[in-house]
């Protein structure tokens, strides 16, 4: 089939061309609204207003760039607030990775009454979509904030009770893929570190943790990226700027009353994005590799 | 290490993995596990090694029931198959890993290991990690890690069947040196039986999760107690024919369509008057001659030294081993020549031997 390309003339070669060139404009006109979208959002930040894509200043020219828009920098809230968003990223990251490879761990591999029922509760708990529990974790929270000591921590109103909130509802999915990759491990390596001498806890952390740390790199990343970007909870139970994230700070310059400054917001888009550019840039080849082949490291 | 395995029974809700496993292994005995896939062989070395409870029964180490001790608590050493090393440290932290859980001092620990790799000519490769190893050489890592700690039991899972043909037996000698010149107590699990028959002091035989058998090589290939044995060990495996014995003049005849062979008289008076039984005879101890019972040459397969050819007796068909300067051809016709002071019969029914029963 492939030698008619070769052997034919100009029409054929035009062909030819075209049969490569198809993909390639499948691929362009498809990501393009989202490539668009970015283009716009890098433009928007450093202009007064912006007609489609091309900047406008105050006659209507185009022209009119700015760097008034990155003016929020200098509220110190927006640093307050920018904390909170790490805060609640690396929470995140530490809190599922660390409980959801226990219990992956235990779930992978030992056996004990009511496992599966678990592991079936805990795929459903996974379906479940975050919206329909705002109510009741609205309670439990507002329950919590009445317990001394604890309630100043993790109850209403505060960054440690939004990241439990995050870290629980995420929990499902970090077991499920955690589980993936112990259950991938060969059971001789175990055996063997349990001959050799060493307590279920130290096989846990000496050899089989450092198995699964393409899994854990994924999960890592995974949860930075949903605790960053992270809105709808931290909207419902936070008030005011003290603890909210980024999302949530964007959202309150959209006033009910006042004209909303959009290029402003825009610009705040970017800040938000920029850390998890260089996140990207740093994680990518492990990333791709999780998506690509799952894990490489048992074997 | 004195090892006992009394009544040692695994089940998993129905399934059996080792049933009513009775046995003992002398201080220094170096003891095979032999049998098909599936017999329990193996399920039998990891309650050994603490990593599966025993259902029922007892293991005594020394004669001390050690049925709930933890593995790290037994003193013991393992190779597996799959090597099991850890592909994250490299050769001498995977040998120094068990003196590392033991607390030894650095540079006690450092002596040790580099010791035992030196033992097992890795001693210039401590710094590579695993995966830049060939599988000869994971094979030794995972020997020296199991030997580092200087165990009073070492067990070996199928050690060798991930290596290739000559370096297993260079390594099968090598283990069995190594396993003598350190008097350490060993039972090692293979379903080779050359492996069993070459390196263990004695073979135990597994089926179906129960001992068929427990004695030294020689005895369980001249005196196979059932028939599974005497099928399973040697290579080519025995031949088995029914046939009848009778007594006439005198003489026991082994008798079947086409073929009467007189046996010896204390092997055939045992298998006389019993109806069909079952005649097993090694490949070895049948050759063609000008003389005997008439066959005709089925297939020849050449092994180097031997031809293994298959030849039909009537509706029955062996395995006989020829000299391949006879050049014998299919479709040939020949005699055969029993030699049948080392004929064996077994019972058709419970497959047991009659001769040493």
């Amino acid at each position: 089939m492939t030698t008619v390309t070769f052997e034919g003339g100009s029409q054929s070669g035009v062909r030819h061309f075209l049969g490569r060139a198809l993909p390639y404009i499948v691929l362009v006109l498809s990501i393009s609204p989202i490539v668009l979208g970015y283009a716009w959002l890098i433009i928007a930040t450093f202009s007064y207003r912006t007609e489609g894509l091309f900047p406008i200043d105050a006659a209507g020219n185009i022209g009119g760039w700015t760097l008034g828009n990155w003016s929020f920098l200098t509220d110190p809230a927006i640093w307050r607030v920018t904390l909170n968003s790490f805060v609640l990223a690396v929470g995140m990251v530490i809190g599922v990775g660390f409980i959801s490879s226990m219990a992956a761990y235990s779930l992978s591999r030992m056996n004990f009454a009511g496992r599966k029922g678990f592991l079936s509760l805990t795929l459903l708990l996974h379906a479940f979509p975050s919206v329909t529990l705002l109510i009741a974790i609205f309670f439990v929270l507002n329950f919590l904030s009445k317990i001394p000591a604890i309630g100043a921590w993790f109850g209403y109103n505060t960054l440690g009770g939004v990241a439990l909130v995050m870290i629980a509802l995420d929990l499902p999915l970090g077991i499920w893929l955690m589980k993936g990759f112990f259950d991938n491990l060969s059971w001789d390596m175990e055996r063997a570190a349990l001959i050799d001498g060493a307590s279920r806890f130290r096989v846990w952390w000496e050899i089989i943790i450092p198995l699964v740390k393409p899994g854990l790199a994924a999960l890592a990343i995974f949860n930075f990226l949903s605790g960053w970007s992270a809105f709808l909870i931290p909207f419902t139970f936070t008030v005011g700027t003290r603890v909210a994230n980024l999302p949530v700070y964007m959202r309150q310059m959209i006033s009910d009353t006042a004209p909303t400054n959009w290029n402003m917001i825009a610009a705040v888009g970017m800040f938000q994005l920029i850390p998890v550019l260089i996140f990207f840039i740093f994680t990518q080849e492990m990333l791709l590799s999780v998506y690509a082949g799952g894990s490489k490291g048992g074997t | 290490m004195k090892v006992e395995l009394e009544n040692l029974t695994k089940r998993w809700g129905n399934v059996v993995g080792a049933d009513s496993m009775d046995l003992d292994i002398k201080d220094g005995e170096f003891v095979a596990f032999l049998g098909p896939s599936g017999c329990g062989k193996t399920t039998t070395l990891l309650m050994v090694a603490g990593i599966y409870k025993p259902t029922d029964g007892f293991i005594r180490f020394d004669g001390q029931v050690v049925n709930h001790m933890a593995p790290k608590d037994r003193n013991i050493g393992m190779v597996f198959q799959s090597y099991a090393l850890y592909p994250h440290m490299n050769v001498f932290q995977n040998i120094s890993y068990p003196l590392k859980l033991k607390k030894v001092p650095k540079d006690e620990m450092q002596k040790r290991a580099q010791r035992v790799a030196d033992m097992m000519g890795i001693g210039h490769l401590m710094d590579r990690k695993p995966a830049q190893l060939s599988g000869g050489q994971q094979q030794r890592v995972a020997l020296g890690r199991a030997l580092v700690k200087e165990p009073q039991l070492l067990l070996f899972d199928e050690p060798l069947s991930n290596l290739d043909a000559r370096l297993r037996l260079s390594m099968r000698s090598e283990i069995k040196r190594l396993q003598m010149e350190l008097g350490i107590t060993s039972i090692y699990v293979t379903h080779d039986q050359v492996e069993a028959m070459t390196m263990a002091d004695r073979v135990a035989v597994m089926k179906d999760g129960r001992l068929q058998a427990y004695s030294p090589p020689d005895e369980l290939y001249d005196r196979p107690r059932t028939l599974f044995i005497a099928g399973f060990v040697g290579n080519p495996p025995m031949n088995f024919l029914e046939v009848e014995v009778v007594r006439e003049n005198g003489d026991y005849h082994a008798r079947r369509e086409g073929f009467d062979v007189v046996v010896p008289p204390e092997r055939g008076e045992k298998a006389a008057g019993k109806g069909k039984v079952i005649l097993g005879t090694r490949p070895e101890d049948v050759t063609i001659s000008d003389e005997g019972t008439p066959a005709e040459v089925f297939i020849v397969e050449p092994l180097g030294r031997d031809d293994l050819i298959n030849i039909h007796i009537g509706e029955a068909s062996i395995h006989v081993l020829a000299d391949p300067v006879l050049g014998l051809k299919m479709g040939q016709n020949v005699r055969l020549d029993f030699n049948t002071r080392k004929v064996q019969f077994f019972d058709q029914a419970t497959e047991k031997s009659l001769v040493w029963a």
